[in-house]
């Protein structure tokens, strides 16, 4: 984090992510809120682009942006009344309470922790690595994965079947 | 093949900026030339794009004239060379229309929008040697995450317009959108299998150092990455997302002016962008087996892009429409079981090859041939026998629908 380029970009990145977030729970209209996340998963896939994670960014975007919003849209559209003021919910002091909580946990763990400044230069290529470490070390929990998804699409497949 | 040429040879980023390093020295600030060559860069995707489109748009109707026998344009210039000049001054003067109840902003946003994601894809795509704006070494996932952000751009359309024939041509581009994506994505993997990277350069550099090209090791995965790119750029035989048979205009049918025509050349940009994915990932990219030592390689990939898009035209003319449950029956019944066989065999292939350390030349002729083999049977044995769906009733005799228990309208009684 040293060149004015990354500084900026964090800065700019962070903001949008933020920002966008933040619009997320503000605006009345469901179908903006989702469009707002989108924004929100594109502004931290560039974070972690500013941090030399390539695979791990466009990965964000493909599954993100890309899949899971286009659910979510898909939910909000089945929506009856989306775009109508959406009532008020007796939620929202408990979630304010919750979200400061885990405000004020991660900054403080943030400000405690005695960061580790390594010098280095940008990954050489991180797809490589993160493939041998999942088919390597972290075999067993890619697999069970592997398999609850198999579970919940077989699981969906017999709930919407007519006979 | 490094070399530094002179800075104005913009064949090759690396040699203005290179130049522009060497003047700054260590007196500018470092990000001025990363800046200068994305500019650059992009205005220059830009103008290829601009320019192709001036010229397809007339080449694309002249063709189908051609196969509806009939003229196509033939009044504005000699042969109507320059009608897409006038379509584009028609575009931009005519009014855009704006109706009262629509989503203001996500109305003016979606027009804005659509276009980015494919010009983002260009570029990775290497045009020639080093004329390649950013070589990712992801470019392949890449170029699947961009193509899977289109759907919203065109979602924001049909919603915003409040009109139910928008919605629904919204509501259907992306079904099929995430339909088709998974035959796409399992399509592009036995490349990425073969070449062992995901970065564009690194496949057009493996399919060049085994002179061969990657159409002929996965012959099948051509196949669906094609039919799955039809669907994604929308056109005619996939167009179910704009039927003006079913649903008007799909999800443009409230725009009109240069709104209608960002949608329009969007469509063009997303042909020239899945045509130019696959001459770089399956046709060799700017290599033809050592011919670009003689002509420059962006003329071969301009070449092998134009070729591919004149296949769309040529579908386009010949294929009727599918219907939206048939579309869709064919990414999940067809395509996918098939690209998933693709890939097992691609894997397998590949782990015999590097596990007994085969040399290339003896392998790949017989991986190619028994691919090729295989795409044939199991295209044919899918479609007749595997695939097939047996309906467990069939009606004897034609039977009229009151008699199946449906309400005639007007003869309700």
């Amino acid at each position: 984090m040293d060149d004015v380029g990354s500084v900026v970009a964090f800065w700019m990145l962070s903001v949008m992510t933020l920002g966008a977030a933040v619009m997320v729970v503000a605006v009345r209209n469901l179908i903006y809120a989702v469009l707002f996340l989108i924004l929100s998963f594109i502004g931290v896939a560039g974070l972690y682009l500013t941090l030399s994670a390539d695979f791990v960014a466009i990965a964000q975007v493909l599954i993100y942006a890309g899949a899971v919003s286009v659910l979510i849209l898909f939910a909000v559209l089945l929506t009856p009344r989306a775009a109508r003021d959406n009532a008020e919910t007796f939620l929202q002091v408990p979630g304010l309470v919750l979200a400061t909580l885990v405000a004020v946990t991660i900054g403080a763990i943030a400000l405690v922790t005695d960061w580790n400044e390594a010098t280095r230069g940008a990954f050489p290529e991180t797809a490589g690595a993160i493939g041998e470490a999942l088919l390597d070390k972290y075999v067993l929990p890619f697999e069970i994965a592997s398999v609850i998804l198999l579970a919940a699409m077989i699981g969906a497949i017999v709930l919407v079947r007519e006979d | 093949m490094i070399f530094l040429a002179e800075w104005w040879d913009l064949r090759d980023l690396g040699n203005p900026v290179g130049k522009l390093l060497e003047l700054l020295g260590d007196h500018g600030p470092d990000w001025l030339p990363y800046a200068v060559s994305a500019i650059v860069g992009s205005i220059t995707i830009v103008v290829f794009l601009l320019v192709s489109l001036l010229a397809f748009a007339w080449v694309e109707r002249r063709l189908l004239g051609r196969m509806q026998a009939r003229l196509g344009p033939n009044r504005v210039g000699p042969w109507g060379v320059f009608q897409s000049i006038a379509d584009a001054i028609k575009f931009v003067t005519k009014e855009a229309i704006t109706s009262r109840n629509v989503d203001r902003w996500m109305f003016w946003a979606a027009p804005v929008l659509v276009a980015v994601p494919v010009l983002v894809v260009f570029a990775v795509l290497p045009f020639g040697e080093g004329m390649v704006l950013a070589d990712l070494n992801v470019g392949v996932l890449f170029v699947i995450a961009v193509g899977s952000v289109t759907a919203i751009p065109i979602f924001m359309a049909g919603w915003s317009s409040n009109n139910k024939f928008s919605l629904l041509g919204a509501m259907r581009e992306v079904a099929m959108l995430i339909s088709y994506e998974l035959p796409q994505v399992l399509a592009l993997l036995g490349v990425v299998v073969f070449a062992g990277t995901m970065r564009m350069n690194g496949i057009v550099g493996w399919q060049d150092e085994h002179n061969t090209w990657l159409i002929f090791l996965q012959p099948l995965a051509v196949l669906i990455y094609l039919i799955a790119g039809t669907v994604e750029i929308n056109r005619t035989p996939t167009d179910i997302a704009e039927a003006e048979s079913e649903i008007v205009a799909g999800y443009h049918t409230e725009y009109s002016g240069i709104k209608f025509g960002m949608f329009w050349l969007t469509e063009y940009f997303a042909g020239f962008a899945i045509a130019a994915i696959i001459a770089t990932v399956y046709l060799g990219g700017w290599t033809l087996w050592g011919l670009e030592e003689w002509v420059p390689g962006w003329i071969i990939f301009l070449a092998k892009l134009y070729g591919l898009f004149w296949l769309f035209i040529w579908m386009r003319g010949t294929l009727p429409r599918l219907r939206i449950d048939q579309l869709m029956g064919f990414a999940w019944k067809f395509l996918l079981p098939l690209a998933l066989i693709n890939i097992f065999v691609a894997g397998l292939e590949v782990l015999i090859w590097r596990e007994n350390d085969l040399a290339a030349e003896a392998v790949l002729p017989g991986f190619a041939i028994a691919n090729l083999v295989l795409a044939g049977v199991l295209i044919v044995a899918w479609a007749r026998f595997l695939g097939r769906a047996r309906p467990s009733w069939r009606p004897a005799r034609a039977r009229l629908v009151k008699e199946l228990g449906a309400v005639v309208y007007g003869q309700e009684g």
